[in-house]
């Protein structure tokens, strides 16, 4: 396959570009830094999916696409199913002999929102890994329902506040801890799988091309830090994502046939997870005195998690 | 009720004339980016393309802007943080240079400024109004370093 350089930033930007500007997301929106990078860390042809979501009303506004390759949108809940039928298809046909160029190298991928992926297209997306395509699926994961008002969906954490679970007199916000949507995928038996973020655009390139390259179907959760529904600056949005790193609310690895688990990002200083809370608007009342204890428990849940994590990478189990 | 119309489009209905196979469906709708064959636009560079009026570079959104980053090449080290976070494919490199702002498709989101490493920076935001070679003109000096 013909991945791209990634050895340094200089050699990456030599690409071109396939995801094209003018696409209506949020100014400071880490959707599309994600694609763009997906787009850029190899030069095959792609067969891309979309569920509904920013990302896909975002790039799809009638008469323009914002895709340079193929891309498709059916429905909410089932870019998986889009794009493993396109494979699907693209197999029977180069058995057939059918295709007018079947050399050419291919990749299909599918974009779903946390929303569409953790919650409403889970069913979609187990199948199609259980059924075992040659696919990547990658998760922009930004902890809620952005493109329809910010709701709370089963990958925001604990403490934060939503359009359907809102922070005021008698709550602290949503309840419930996130979904471990990682070990979810990794226990599909799926060859790759790894939590990535584009801060650490090195990490996440060679993460993007490992996925691509390893056959089967492989599983990424991408950190997509959303200033209009985490409540901060457009400007921040590297710099939040880099407090969601440093402090391990978001570590960084993968997992390889479901065991060989690698931490690709160790931050010299781990920094308090306050700093990350306090840079947005949605954990703004966890600093009242009366949820201090929620965030006593989100840096108690992510000093565990890193444990875990961490004794997992040693064991190899 | 005629169901005609659904023929040309392949859907299969009971007792129309034409069946046609599952590898045979055309599209409901389909936006062609490029005019003519589509070749592999990895190999493209923007200004090689044959850019259809669907492909959404043709639009712009400049309108969004109230503020815009203005580029100063004198400092610029050609890191490449701008392009490679730029949320707007709106930083021009080229052959590892940093060329300019695709200001068609900006929406001023100041990201770039904020992943800029040198020091002044080589980007900065300014009112949407300013003229360019004004802003150049009063480009801070290099910040010295505040010992406490
Ligand atoms: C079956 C179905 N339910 C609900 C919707 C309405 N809807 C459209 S986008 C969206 C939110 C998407 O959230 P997410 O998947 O997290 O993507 P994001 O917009 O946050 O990127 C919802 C609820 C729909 N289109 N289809
Ligand atoms: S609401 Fe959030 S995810 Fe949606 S386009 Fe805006 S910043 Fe991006
Ligand atoms: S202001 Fe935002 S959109 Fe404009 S060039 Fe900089 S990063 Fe890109
Ligand atoms: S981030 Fe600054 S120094 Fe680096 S290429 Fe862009 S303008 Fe030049
Ligand atoms: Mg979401």
């Amino acid at each position: 396959m013909a991945i791209t350089s990634v050895k340094n930033l200089k050699e990456f930007s030599t690409n071109n570009d396939r995801f094209e500007g003018a696409h209506l997301l949020c100014p400071g929106c880490a959707h599309s830094m994600i694609v763009r990078e997906l787009m850029n860390c190899t030069d095959d042809n792609l067969v891309i999916s979309s569920n509904t979501g920013c990302l896909e009303v975002s790039t799809a506004v009638y008469p323009y696409t914002s895709w340079d390759t193929s891309w498709i949108h059916i429905g909410f809940e089932n870019a998986a199913t889009a794009v493993t039928g396109a494979e699907a298809m693209y197999k029977a046909r180069k058995r057939k002999g059918t295709l007018k160029d079947p050399d050419a190298p291919v990749k299909f991928v599918a974009f779903g929102g946390d929303g569409s992926t953790y919650d409403i297209g889970f069913q979609w997306l187990s199948g199609a890994m259980e059924r075992g395509h040659d696919f990547t699926y990658i998760c922009l994961d930004n902890e809620n329902y952005a493109n329809t008002g910010g709701q709370r969906s089963s990958a925001t954490p604990i403490g934060a506040t939503t359009s359907t679970a809102q922070a005021g007199t008698h709550s602290y916000g949503k309840k419930e801890k996130k979904k471990d949507i990682v070990s979810i995928m990794a226990a599909h038996g799926s060859p790759y799988v790894a939590q990535l973020a584009p801060n650490k655009w090195k990490s996440m390139a060679k993460g993007f091309q490992k996925a691509l390259e390893t056959e089967g179907p492989c599983f990424i959760n991408t950190v997509s830090a959303c200033t209009t529904e985490w409540k901060f600056d457009p400007k921040d949005t590297i710099h939040v994502t880099d407090l969601a790193t440093d402090s391990l609310m978001f570590p960084i690895y993968e997992i390889i046939e479901g065991h060989e688990l690698n931490i690709l990002y160790r931050p010299k200083n781990i920094i308090s997870v306050e700093d990350y809370l306090g840079a947005q608007g949605r954990y703004k009342h966890l600093f009242k005195p009366q949820n201090r204890h929620v965030i006593e428990q989100i840096q108690k849940d992510i000093d565990d998690n890193w444990a875990r994590l961490q004794r997992r990478e040693e064991a190899r189990i | 009720m005629s169901l005609q119309g659904n023929d040309n489009r392949g859907i299969r209905e009971l007792g129309a004339e034409k069946k046609v196979g599952w590898d045979e469906v055309t599209q409901g709708v389909a936006l062609n980016s490029f005019v003519g064959e589509s070749e592999n636009s990895a190999f493209l560079k923007a200004e090689e393309r044959n850019y259809n009026d669907f492909n959404s570079y043709t639009a712009t959104v400049a309108s969004w802007r109230i503020i815009k980053p203005v580029y100063n090449r004198d400092i610029c080290i050609d890191c490449q943080n701008c392009w490679i976070w730029c949320p707007d494919t709106s930083i021009i490199s080229r052959d590892k240079q940093m060329l300019g702002i695709d200001y068609d498709h900006c929406k001023g989101c100041g990201v770039c400024v904020e992943v800029c490493p040198t020091n002044p920076k080589s980007l900065l935001m300014f009112s949407e109004a300013k003229d360019n070679n004004e802003a150049l003109a009063g480009w801070p000096v290099k910040e010295k370093k505040v010992k406490n």
